[in-house]
C-alpha cells in the first residue's frame, strides 16, 4: 500500500498546451548567439491548468533544454528566489498558476527589472542587499537587556506585522520606474525593511532610520506609483508603508 | 582557483550555520559558505513554532517537555542531549526576542504560546501551550532575524557557493580507533562563475539542512538534497538513524505543500470520508495532537481501508470550518492561503484535502552534544562540527516532536559555533591542506561538463523522477521487506544509469544544470542508506513502519543505525542510545 495522493484535480483534468516566450542571455555565448546578447527563445510544454510557472520553466529546463537558467527554491511562495516578469507583471513563477494567465498568447516570460542581468532570468540581487543594509534591519535597544524577554501588546506588535511578512524577493523595487530610471533609489523593498523596525515599540534606532531615508537616496524619491503594492506577492500593502514612513519624517511622530 | 584561509568555516547559512556563525564570528574570523541567499533558506519555510517551557500561558516545566521529547521520539532519543535541548529552549527563545524576533504575544505583552503535537503537561496528562510562535511563519522569523543580527555583526558570507567536498587530513576509515582525524577544510564551486575555491579552516561546520527530495511528495524544496550528508558519507564519516524519515500528515493533497500541525493546535480536526473524527478511534486522550508518525499511519489506513476522500479515495480532510475567520486569519493567514492558492479551496467553509508528506530527516552526521562529527562511536573527527537537521544529535530519536527543529538549530547551532571557534583557538594552524585538494571536485565537473553534446544517454531528471517515485511508493509511511528490497533494486540500477548522465549547459557561469546533476548523486547515495537501514531495522519504531514487524522491538533494536559507505556498498553498525531517567516505556496517547 502506497501512501501518495494524487493532486484531486490532477486525473480527472486534462493537460493542456502551454507557450512560453522567454527573454534569454548566456553571458558566454552560445553556438548561435554572442555572449550578452538578449533573445526571444520559445518552448512549447504540456502542462496541467493548475500547474505554476515554476512547473513549465521545469519542464523546459528538465526534457527541453538543461540551459535554462533561474533561480527557485521553497517552489510555495515563501523563499523569495523566483521573482520574474511574467506577462509584464513582476510575480513569483512558483505562486502563478497557468489556469490565471490567458491561454490565448504565450506566457511572456522576463528577468525582473533594473537590476543587471546575468543569464537568462538570473539578476544580480547585490545592489538590492545592499540598498537593505543600508538602512540598520536590526533592532537597536540601549541599557541592560532585560533577563526575560521584552514586553509588547499584541497592539504594538500589531502596528508593524504586516512589514515583517517580507521575503526580500525585489517583486516590489523592481516594479518600480523610479528605481529603473534613478540607480541611487533604494527602493520600496528597503522602505519596507525600515518600516519594520522603525513602528517596533521595542526598538529606539527610528531616528537613525528615518535620517537614512531622508537622504536624497530615500523616501522622497517614492512618486506614489503603487506598481510595488501590484507586485507584492505577500500582499504587503507597499506604499502605505511608505506613506507612513513619510509621515513620520514630516510630523516628526512615530 | 582560489584559495582562502579562515579560522572557522560554516556551510550553510540557514537557522543552524547563521545561529552558529552570530557566536563563531564574534570569536574568530569567520566565513559562511552558502548555496541559496541566506534569506532563501528552507528555515524561512517553518510555520508552527519552536518549542520552549516559558509557562507564560499555562503550567509547564522543561522535564516535562524532556519526557515528551523522549517518548515522541519513541525511545530512541539520547536523553542527555534531550535535556540540553529542553533546558536551554527557554534562552534560546529568550536570545531571539532580545535580537528583536516579533513573536505573537499575550495580553500582558509576553511571548504567546499555543499547543502541538505530542507536547503535554505531567507526562501525558493533556496538551500543553509550550510552542512559541510569530504566527504561521515562526520559521521565516527566525530567519529574518537571525540575518539580521549577521548584518549587524557584519557577518561574512560568500552566496551562490555550493560546497561539494571536505578535506581531512587522514582517512577516517582507516585511522585506528582513538587515532586522530582532523578537518583541513571545504573545496565549493561559485555559481555566478564556475570557479572551483578551496578554504583552508581550523574548523568547519556543516548546517546544509534536509534531505527531503529523495521522495516525490514532500514539503522540502527543491534545494534539500542532503548535500552535506551526502559529502560526509563520501568523506568517509558514517550516517546515524536515516531510516527515520519523518512524514507530516497535514500536505496539500498531490502536492506536498505543508499545512502547519498549528492548524490542529488552534483546533483543527480531521476527518475521513464518512465525516468521522478517525483520531479519536487511534489516540483517545490527545487525538489531532497526537505525535505525526500516529496521524501519518491513521491517515494511511483509513485512505487503505477504503474511508479516504475525493473521486481516488486517497485522502482525508482537514476540517477548519468551525474556526472563526477572525481567528484563521490572525493565526494561520498563510497555510489557508496555500490551500487557496494551489488547491482552489476556502479553508473557512471548506475542508482542505491533506495527506502525508515526506518532512524531516531525524537522522544525519552523527553528533556529540558539542556539535563535534563523529567518526566511529567514540571518535570524533578535530575541528568538525555539524548542527541542525543534516546532523543527528540524537535529540528527535525515531520520531522529532513538532517545534522541537527550530529549537534543536538554535540550540545546536549555538553550540558548534562557540565550540568551533574555541577549537580553532586552541589549534595554531589548521592540517597542511594538500596541493591537489580539488582534485575530486575537479574530477567530477570535468567528467559532467564533458558529457555535454556527448554520448551520455540519461536525463537528470529522469533518474531523479524515477527515484522519488520509488520512494515514495516503498519507503513511505508503510515498510516492509517487500517494498524495500524493490527500493533497493531501483536505487541500484539508477545509481549504474546516473553513470550514463548528461548535462546541457555547456557554460561555466550560473550553470545550474550541472549543479543539479550533483545534487542528484547526493539524493542517490543518501536513498540507499535510508532504504539498508530500513531493511536491516526489522521492527517498528517512530516514523519507521515495518508492516512485517509491527511492534518495537527493545531487546534486539534499542541501539542507533550507523552506516558507513565502503567499497562494497552500505556497511551498518550499531551504536548504545544513551539512557539517563526515562527507560523506555509502551508509547500510548
Ligand atoms: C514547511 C516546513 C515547516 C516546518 N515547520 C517547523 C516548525 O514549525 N517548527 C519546527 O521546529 N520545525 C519546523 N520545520 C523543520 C525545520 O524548519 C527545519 O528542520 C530547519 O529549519 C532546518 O534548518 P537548517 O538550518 O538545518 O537547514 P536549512 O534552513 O534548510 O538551511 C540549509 C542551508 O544549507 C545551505 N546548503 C545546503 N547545501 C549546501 C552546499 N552544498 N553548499 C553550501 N551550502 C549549502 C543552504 O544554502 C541553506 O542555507 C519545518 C520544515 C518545513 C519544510
Ligand atoms: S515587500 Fe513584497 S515585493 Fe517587496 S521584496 Fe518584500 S515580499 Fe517582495
Ligand atoms: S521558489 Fe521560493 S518563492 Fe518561489
Amino acid at each position: 500500500m502506497t501512501a501518495t495522493a494524487e493532486s484531486p484535480t490532477a486525473g480527472e483534468v486534462a493537460t493542456m498546451r502551454v507557450e512560453l516566450q522567454v527573454l534569454r542571455m548566456n553571458p558566454e555565448g552560445t553556438h548561435e548567439r554572442k555572449a550578452g546578447e538578449s533573445y526571444w527563445d520559445f518552448f512549447v510544454v504540456e502542462a496541467h491548468p493548475t500547474d505554476r510557472v515554476l512547473d513549465a520553466l521545469h519542464k523546459i529546463k528538465w526534457e527541453h533544454d538543461g540551459s535554462l537558467a533561474f533561480r527557485r527554491s521553497c517552489a510555495h511562495g515563501v523563499c523569495g528566489s523566483d521573482a520574474m516578469r511574467i506577462n509584464a507583471r513582476n510575480r513569483l513563477a512558483c505562486k502563478t498558476l497557468l489556469k490565471d494567465l490567458n491561454p490565448a498568447r504565450p506566457i511572456k516570460i522576463e528577468p525582473i527589472k533594473g537590476l543587471p542581468v546575468e543569464k537568462d532570468l538570473i539578476v544580480d540581487m547585490e545592489p538590492f542587499f545592499a540598498s537593505y543594509r543600508e538602512i540598520m534591519p536590526f533592532l537597536m535597544t540601549s541599557g541592560a537587556a532585560p533577563a526575560r524577554e521584552r514586553l509588547q501588546s499584541p497592539e504594538e506588535r500589531a502596528r508593524y506585522d504586516d512589514t515583517t511578512k517580507c521575503i526580500m524577493c525585489a517583486a516590489c523595487t523592481t516594479a518600480c520606474p523610479v528605481f529603473w530610471t534613478d540607480g541611487q533609489y533604494f527602493g520600496p523593498q528597503a522602505i519596507v525593511g525600515a518600516h519594520r523596525f522603525i513602528f517596533d515599540s521595542r526598538d529606539e534606532g527610528q531616528w537613525d532610520r528615518l535620517e537614512v531615508l531622508n537622504d536624497k537616496a530615500g523616501v522622497w524619491k517614492c512618486r506614489t506609483a503603487f506598481n510595488c503594492t501590484e507586485a507584492c506577492p505577500r500582499g504587503i500593502e507597499v506604499t502605505k508603508a511608505i506613506s507612513e514612513v513619510k509621515k513620520a519624517l514630516t510630523t516628526g511622530e512615530i | 582557483m582560489t584559495h582562502h584561509e579562515y579560522d572557522v568555516v560554516i556551510v550553510g547559512a540557514g537557522g543552524a550555520g547563521m545561529r552558529a556563525a552570530l557566536e563563531s564570528s564574534q570569536r574568530s574570523r569567520t566565513a559562511v559558505l552558502t548555496k541559496l541567499y541566506p534569506t532563501r533558506s528552507h528555515t524561512g519555510a517553518a510555520q508552527g513554532g519552536m518549542a520552549a517551557a516559558l509557562a507564560n500561558v499555562e503550567d509547564d516545566s522543561a522535564e516535562w517537555h524532556v519526557f515528551d521529547t523522549v517518548k515522541g521520539g519513541d525511545y530512541l532519543v539520547d536523553q542527555d542531549a534531550a535535556e540540553i535541548l529542553c533546558h536551554e529552549a527557554i534562552d534560546a527563545v529568550l536570545d531571539l526576542e532580545k535580537m528583536g524576533l516579533p513573536f505573537n504575544r499575550t495580553p500582558d505583552g509576553k511571548v504567546d504560546q499555543r499547543r502541538f503535537g505530542g507536547h503535554t503537561r505531567n507526562h501525558g496528562e493533556a496538551a500543553v501551550r509550550r510552542s512559541c510562535y510569530s504566527a504561521d511563519r515562526t520559521g521565516h522569523m527566525i530567519l529574518q532575524t537571525l540575518y539580521q543580527q549577521c548584518i549587524k555583526q557584519e557577518v561574512e558570507f560568500f552566496n551562490e557557493y555550493y560546497v561539494l567536498d571536505l578535506i581531512l587530513d587522514s582517512d577516517p576509515q582507516a585511522a585506528a580507533p582513538g587515532e586522530d582525524v582532523a578537518v583541513a577544510g571545504v573545496v565549493a564551486l561559485e555559481l555566478s562563475t564556475g570557479e572551483i575555491h578551496t578554504f583552508r579552516a581550523k574548523s568547519v561546520i556543516f548546517a546544509t539542512g534536509g534531505a527531503g527530495k529523495v521522495f516525490k511528495t514532500t514539503s522540502n524544496a527543491h534545494t534539500l538534497t542532503g548535500d552535506g550528508m551526502g559529502i560526509a558519507l563520501g568523506a568517509g564519516l558514517p550516517l546515524e538513524d536515516m531510516e527515520f524519515f519523518q512524514f507530516h500528515p497535514t500536505g496539500l493533497a498531490g502536492l506536498g505543500i505543508l499545512l502547519s500541525e498549528a492548524a490542529r493546535g488552534e483546533g483543527g480536526i480531521l476527518r475521513n470520508s464518512t465525516g468521522e473524527r478517525f483520531m479519536e478511534r487511534y489516540a483517545p486522550t490527545i487525538k489531532d495532537l497526537a505525535p505525526r508518525d500516529m496521524v501519518a499511519r491513521a491517515m494511511a489506513n483509513e485512505v487503505r481501508e477504503g474511508r479516504g476522500c475525493g473521486p481516488h479515495k486517497d485522502y482525508v480532510l482537514l476540517d477548519l470550518t468551525h474556526l472563526e475567520p477572525a481567528h484563521i486569519d490572525e493565526k494561520l493567514p498563510d497555510i489557508t492561503e496555500f490551500a487557496r492558492t494551489y488547491l482552489g479551496v476556502e479553508p473557512y467553509t471548506e475542508p482542505v484535502p491533506v495527506y502525508p508528506t515526506a518532512h524531516y530527516a531525524m537522522g544525519g552526521i552523527p553528533t556529540n552534544v558539542r556539535g563535534e562529527v563523529l567518526r566511529n562511536n567514540t571518535d570524533v573527527v578535530k575541528g568538525l562540527y555539524a548542527a541542525g537537521e543534516c546532523a543527528c544529535v540524537s535529540v528527535h530519536g525515531a520520531n522529532r516532536l513538532g517545534t522541537n527543529s527550530l529549537l534543536d538549530i538554535n540550540v545546536f547551532g549555538r553550540r558548534a559555533g562557540i565550540a568551533a571557534a574555541e577549537y580553532a583557538a586552541s589549534v595554531s594552524e589548521a592540517p597542511a591542506f594538500p596541493d591537489d585538494a580539488d582534485t575530486r571536485v575537479r574530477t567530477m565537473v570535468e567528467t559532467l561538463l564533458s558529457t555535454v553534446g556527448g554520448t551520455g544517454t540519461e536525463r537528470v531528471a529522469d533518474v531523479r523522477r524515477a527515484l522519488q517515485e520509488t520512494m515514495d511508493r516503498n519507503v513511505q509511511v508503510f515498510r516492509d521487506a517487500g517494498t524495500l528490497e524493490e527500493a533497493k533494486g531501483v536505487v541500484a540500477q539508477l545509481k549504474e544509469r546516473y553513470k550514463d548522465v548528461a548535462i546541457h549547459d555547456r557554460g561555466k557561469r550560473f550553470n545550474t544544470d550541472l549543479l543539479e546533476a550533483v545534487e542528484l548523486q547526493f539524493l542517490l547515495e543518501i536513498a540507499e542508506v535510508v532504504v539498508e537501514g530500513a531493511l536491516e531495522r526489522r521492527e517498528s519504531r517512530g516514523g519507521h513502519y515495518r508492516e512485517d514487524f509491527p511492534t518495537r522491538d527493545d531487546e534486539n533494536f534499542l541501539h542507533h543505525t550507523m552506516a558507513y559507505a565502503s567499497a562494497d556498498g552500505v556497511r551498518l553498525d550499531t551504536k548504545p542510545v544513551v539512557i539517563t531517567k526515562y527507560p523506555p516505556m509502551e508509547r500510548k496517547y
